[in-house]
C-alpha cells in the first residue's frame, strides 16, 4: 500500500503513501506528532464502524504541537498516549501481541518514527508491504553506525557524528529495513584530523 | 552444455506408502553428498519412458538438514499423461536416473512469527520437509492436514511424531472438513500461510485469506499444473526453423525438448515464468493451463507457457 514519495529516492529507500481506510477485522493505528493529521484524514473518510474495531496510539513526539486532545476526541475504542515514539513501543507491541491476522497497520510520522514503528512490525513478523504508511514531519534520519552499530535518532547533518563511538559518519542513502535505520559509515578513516564540514540535509 | 543441468543419481529405494503412494529415494551416481536445499523445494525427475522423455516436478519431502539422499513420494494418477504410471510401475531400486538441481518456489519466510501450513492430500510432501525445517528452529507452527480416510492420509503416524497436538487432521470420508474462516480468523498478527494441494483447496484458502484482508506477503501457494493429455497439433519453432508435433501424451515442452531445441524451464508445473514463450502467430485457440501468466495476457495471446498449456487450432507460431 505505499505508493510513490516525492523525496530523493534510491533503491533501498522506504516509500510512504497515504493511509486510506480498508475493510479489514481490525484497526490498529500508531501516529507520532504531526502524523495527527493523517488520522484525521483516516477517519473522516472511514466508515462509522471503523472506531468500533480500532486502537490508537498516539506519541506527542518532539514537535511543539500535542494533539492528543484531538485524537482523543476521535473516539476510538482504544486509546494509548505516549511521550515519545520510542516510549510508545511497548504499547505497540502489546497490541500486535493481542491482534489477530486481518488486521490493517497504518502508521504515521515522521521518518525516524516511521522506521521504529516498522520495524517493531516486522519483528512481530508483519511484511512490511502489508503496512499502510504515511510520512508527516520531519525527514531526520534513523542511523546505525556500522562500525559500533550504536543507533542515533533524529540525525539532520551530513556527516553525523555517532552518539555512542564518536566517529564522524557519512550518513549514506542505504536503508537497512532489518534494522530500521540508514546506514552511516566513517567518512574521515584514512586521516581524523581531516574533519569535513556538516551541513544540514535531512 | 545443456541450458538445464542435471545430477546423475541411483534410485536407491522405492517404499509403497499407501494404495496409491509410492516413496522414491535418490542417491547421488558418484557416491557424494547431494546439494543442501530448503523446505519447501522441487526437483525435476527425467523419466526415459520409451520413445518420450518427460520431466515432472515433485517437492522433496526429506530432511532438508540430510543431503544423503532425496525423498519424494508420487501419488498414482491413472488419468494423467502418465508420469506417475511410469515411475510407479517401471522405477525400481538400482535404476540410474537424471533429476535437476532443487529449486525452491515455496520457500518458508522465516521472519514469520507463526506458520500456519494447510495440505491437502499428496500436497502434505513439501511440508514434511518444511516441518522437520521449522521443527529444528523451534519455529511456531501448525499443520492442518486434509486427506480422503486416516488409510490414505500418507505419514500420518511421522507427523504425529513429529508435531503432536500442532498436527490437526480433516478426513473427508467422515465428513471433515477444513473452516477456512475459522482457522484463518484466530491467527496472531506475524502469522505466514503456507497451502499445497488441490486446486479448489488452494482456491478456497486464497479468498479466505484475501476476504479476510490477510496481507499479500503473508500468503504462499504450491500448486504444480499439469500438462493435460489432448489431441495432437503442431508448433512452428521460428527460431530454430522446426516444425514440431506435439503428441496426445506429450506437453509442448517436451515435444520442443524432444526436437533437439533447448528451452528454459524451472518448474515444469506453469508457476515459476520460466518457460514463459512469445506466440508470434496464431490461428485458434491457445490452452492456457498455468498459474503465471495474469488474465488480461491469457486473454491477449501473446505469450504461452509450454510446460503446461495446450493449443487447438489451424496454425501456432513460437518464438524459439
Ligand atoms: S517451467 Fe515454470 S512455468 Fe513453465
Amino acid at each position: 500500500m505505499m505508493s510513490t514519495t516525492q523525496y530523493a529516492s534510491f533503491k533501498s529507500r522506504p516509500l510512504y503513501g497515504t493511509l486510506s481506510p480498508v475493510s479489514a477485522t481490525a484497526h490498529l493505528v500508531v501516529a507520532e506528532g504531526e502524523g495527527s493529521e493523517a488520522v484525521k484524514t483516516l477517519v473522516a473518510s472511514a466508515s462509522a464502524e471503523f472506531l468500533d474495531n480500532a486502537t490508537l496510539i498516539y506519541a506527542k513526539g518532539s514537535g511543539p504541537e500535542d494533539a492528543t486532545d484531538a485524537m482523543q476526541a476521535l473516539g476510538f475504542k482504544r486509546f494509548h498516549t505516549s511521550a515519545t515514539a520510542t516510549a510508545s513501543l511497548p504499547r505497540l507491541n502489546a497490541a500486535l501481541d493481542r491482534l489477530r491476522m486481518g488486521t490493517q497497520i497504518y502508521l504515521t510520522g515522521n521518518e525516524s518514527a516511521l522506521s521504529l514503528f516498522v520495524k517493531a512490525c516486522a519483528d512481530a513478523g508483519q511484511d512490511y508491504q502489508g503496512l499502510q504508511t504515511e510520512h508527516h514531519g520531519s525527514l531526520a534520519r534513523r542511523m546505525q553506525c556500522v562500525h559500533c552499530k550504536g543507533i542515533t535518532e533524529n540525525v539532520t547533518t551530513q556527516p553525523a557524528e555517532c552518539a555512542h563511538c564518536g566517529l564522524l559518519l557519512l550518513v549514506r542513502d542505504h536503508y537497512s529495513r532489518r534494522i530500521g535505520a540508514f546506514q552511516g559509515v566513517n567518512i574521515n578513516a584514512e586521516d581524523p584530523a581531516d574533519v569535513p564540514a556538516k551541513e544540514e540535509m535531512f | 552444455m545443456s541450458i538445464n543441468a542435471g545430477i546423475d543419481v541411483i534410485v536407491s529405494d522405492v517404499v509403497e506408502v499407501n494404495s496409491l503412494i509410492k516413496r522414491f529415494h535418490f542417491k547421488r551416481a558418484d557416491g557424494q553428498q547431494l546439494p543442501a536445499f530448503s523446505g519447501g523445494a522441487h526437483v525435476v525427475i527425467e523419466m526415459e519412458d520409451g520413445e518420450q522423455r518427460r520431466r515432472t516436478p515433485y517437492s522433496l519431502m526429506s530432511s532438508p538438514f540430510d543431503t544423503t539422499d532425496y525423498q519424494v513420494s508420487i501419488r498414482r494418477d491413472d488419468e494423467g499423461r502418465g508420469g506417475s504410471l511410469y515411475m510407479h510401475r517401471e522405477v525400481t531400486t538400482g535404476m540410474a536416473m537424471k533429476i535437476s538441481y532443487p529449486a525452491n518456489l515455496f520457500p518458508l519466510d522465516l521472519r514469520a512469527r507463526r506458520h500456519l501450513l494447510i495440505a491437502g492430500g499428496i500436497g502434505i510432501t513439501p511440508f514434511l520437509a518444511q516441518t522437520d525445517q521449522l521443527n529444528r528452529l523451534s519455529a511456531d507452527l501448525e499443520l492442518h492436514y486434509g486427506v480422503r480416510s486416516p488409510e490414505l492420509g500418507a505419514y500420518l503416524p511421522e507427523l504425529n511424531a513429529s508435531l503432536g497436538h500442532r498436527l490437526h487432521t480433516y478426513y473427508s470420508d467422515e465428513k471433515q472438513f477444513i473452516d477456512y474462516d475459522e482457522l484463518l480468523t484466530r491467527q496472531p498478527v506475524g502469522t505466514h500461510l503456507y497451502v499445497c494441494g488441490p486446486s479448489p483447496m488452494i482456491d478456497a484458502t486464497l479468498n479466505s485469506a484475501r476476504s479476510l484482508g490477510w496481507p499479500e506477503a503473508h500468503i504462499h501457494f504450491e500448486h504444480f499444473a499439469k500438462s493435460p493429455p489432448g489431441e495432437p497439433f503442431v508448433i512452428e519453432l521460428a527460431n530454430s526453423g522446426l516444425s514440431v508435433e506435439v503428441g496426445r501424451e506429450q506437453s509442448m515442452l517436451e515435444a520442443i525438448e524432444a526436437a533437439g531445441v533447448d528451452a528454459p524451464y524451472l518448474c515444469r508445473g506453469g508457476a515459476c515464468g520460466q518457460c514463459e514463450t512469445k506466440v508470434l502467430e496464431y490461428d485458434g485457440e491457445l490452452l492456457h493451463e498455468d498459474h503465471w501468466l495474469e488474465d488480461d495476457e491469457k486473454a491477449r495471446g501473446q505469450k504461452i507457457m509450454p510446460c503446461v498449456s495446450r493449443f487447438r487450432g489451424k496454425r501456432l507460431v513460437l518464438e524459439r
